[in-house]
């Protein structure tokens, strides 16, 4: 059995998703008395992975493959697969990921199951646990095909250092053009993004309109927060549509996720339950929010943030 | 220019979820479905291309007859034709599979997929599609436009987006973005009614394998109760988060 990781870079940089899908494929391989390789592009440190189990690490580092294409990169990694006799491969939950896992499920005729949450279980073909039904079920399935993509959803496994020793291969592929060409790219003005944030704060109607996301924003910063919304707030165009968390926007699934003026519309629920922790901090106590949270305080936002804010910030400057 | 949307047949948004024959199905007993939100972005995108820019526009589903109100909506917001794989839809790629076939015979400039169903969220027959029939993909795209055969389009990533500039046939997988939730259509009299004269083709399936197979479902524990924290105690929240949770 040989397990193949696809370990993200941003700007050259290792994703913590990779670690976390490194300490995931150690826990597998070393149950199975098998090892774990990685496939990267471009990066600056691929060393670093070695801290978290993985054997052999193939760095490509083509400069056509700097912009993510999914055909030039899907096909670059069932190139590596096939070459390593691999018969999992381990994405994770990423815009990008996400992008090549259909893909390559064609590609490498693998069962692909997505949300995973779980380690494999060996004991009848490889079966696994996953989210679905946004969040509002769980479904333990087979995976009946020889080669097998587990899509890790973010945070279910955790970082698990383990120092080994490892080979580092520098490989060139040969590629064609690619058919999308990327003419620019946008980033958000926010420094912490939502689909990498360990901790979300999110905005609801509650807060009465824009001119009041200072609250949000303030109490985000302190925290190292990603910046989030409900979907009336995004409908009525107070915070952008990338800012939308719940069903059909952004799904959420940060170790802790802190809702302030949104009820909790079970359309909204679904898509952030899989947070680990959740706080809600509401005027009204029948909001729905408060049966889905760990942690509540029945009250006005505008007296509870800025003193939340003040807290946070005495806290922070005692602890670190 | 030729569109064909795939059209997923969900549960609704609010809908209690359950499950029968031990766990191993979804119980659809008084669900209400709907169109899968993710397509239906798709669909009215692609509406409005046919408005513009004299589209025509298929919309196909994998899925027993049941499925076929849900198909019937779609023709009503303004489909001009259904297609209707009837095979009880178990596992995304004899969805994908069955929806490439269809492709291959009939030519199709503009395929357009939701990024994900809000049902099983597999969010892979988009991409298994796009692997298929070797037609070029974007996913997660968030705004769209073709003239002629050249297309501009923004793809949701991590943090923002990228946009792009390709060429047709391609395919997409849609979501919020495509068009703004305000521009979805409710179907009227008139588009009710001309549905119902419309073409609904039913084909029967390929002989496909299953790559996946469902154990059973489970749901979640009933959460504990809340902790209520006094809104003049907010230090006391902050001491839970740290010491209780170890979330901050």
């Amino acid at each position: 059995m040989g397990i193949l990781i696809f370990a993200e870079t941003y700007k050259g940089e290792f994703k913590k998703d990779s670690y976390e899908l490194a300490s995931y494929a150690y826990e597998i391989a070393s149950e199975k008395g098998s090892s774990v390789t990685a496939i990267c592009f471009n990066a600056v440190n691929p060393e670093s992975l070695s801290n978290y189990g993985v054997n052999k690490i193939i760095n490509c580092s083509n400069e056509e493959l700097k912009d993510f294409d999914v055909t030039i990169y899907s096909d670059c990694i069932s190139e590596t697969f096939a070459l390593e006799n691999s018969n999992i491969l381990i994405l994770s939950s990423s815009s990008n990921s996400k992008y090549l896992g259909g893909v390559l499920a064609i590609k490498l005729n693998a069962g692909y199951a997505t949300n995973v949450i779980s380690k494999p279980s060996f004991s009848n073909g490889l079966s696994l646990r996953r989210n679905t039904f946004t969040n509002k079920a769980f479904e333990n399935v087979n995976i009946l095909t020889e080669n097998s993509i587990i899509g890790l959803s973010k945070n279910s496994f955790g970082l698990k250092e383990k120092n080994v020793k490892s080979e580092i291969e520098d490989k060139k592929f040969d590629i064609g053009s690619a058919a999308n060409k990327v003419t620019s790219i946008e980033k958000m003005s926010s420094k912490v993004t939502i689909a990498d944030a360990d901790i979300v704060v999110s905005g609801g109607r509650g807060l009465k309109g824009p001119e009041n996301w200072n609250l949000i924003e303030d109490l985000a910063e302190v925290l190292g927060a990603a910046t989030a919304c409900s979907k009336p707030v995004s409908d009525l165009g107070w915070r952008p549509h990338s800012e939308h968390v719940g069903q059909t926007g952004k799904p959420v699934s940060s170790n802790l996720y802190i809702a302030i003026g949104i009820s909790g519309a079970i359309q909204h629920l679904a898509g952030v339950n899989s947070s680990k922790t959740k706080v809600v901090i509401n005027t009204d106590p029948d909001a729905p929010f408060f049966k889905a949270a760990d942690y509540g305080i029945v009250g006005d936002a505008f007296d509870v943030v800025p003193k939340l804010i003040q807290k946070l910030k005495d806290f922070k400057s005692t602890n670190n | 220019m030729k569109i064909l949307v795939c059209i997923s047949h969900v549960p609704d948004t609010t809908s209690k979820i359950n499950f029968t024959e031990n766990n191993s199905k979804f119980d659809k007993n008084g669900v209400q479905f709907i169109i899968n939100p993710n397509d239906e972005f798709g669909l009215t995108r692609a509406i409005w291309f046919k408005e513009k820019n004299n589209a025509s526009v298929d919309v196909i589903n994998v899925g027993l007859q049941e499925t076929e109100p849900t198909l019937r909506k779609a023709l009503a917001i303004g489909a001009d034709k259904a297609i209707r794989i009837n095979i009880e839809p178990t596992d995304s790629s004899v969805v994908a599979k069955s929806i490439s076939d269809y492709i291959s015979d009939n030519n199709y400039d503009l395929i357009i997929a939701g990024r994900e169903s809000i049902d099983y969220n597999g969010g892979m027959v988009p991409g298994m599609i796009s692997a298929l029939t070797k037609i070029n993909f974007i996913d997660k795209c968030i705004d769209l436009n073709i003239s002629e055969n050249s297309v501009l389009a923004s793809r949701e990533i991590d943090g923002g987006m990228e946009n792009i500039s390709t060429s047709l046939p391609l395919i997409i997988g849609g979501q919020k973005g495509l068009v703004e939730e305000n521009d979805l259509k409710i179907p009227n009299m008139r588009g009710i009614m001309m549905a119902r004269k419309k073409e609904l083709l039913v084909l029967d399936p390929g002989d496909y394998t299953d790559t996946l197979k469902t154990d059973n479902f489970e749901k979640p524990e009933p959460k504990g109760e809340v902790t209520l924290v006094s809104p003049d105690e907010v230090e006391k929240l902050i001491e839970l988060l740290n010491n209780e949770a170890k979330a901050i």
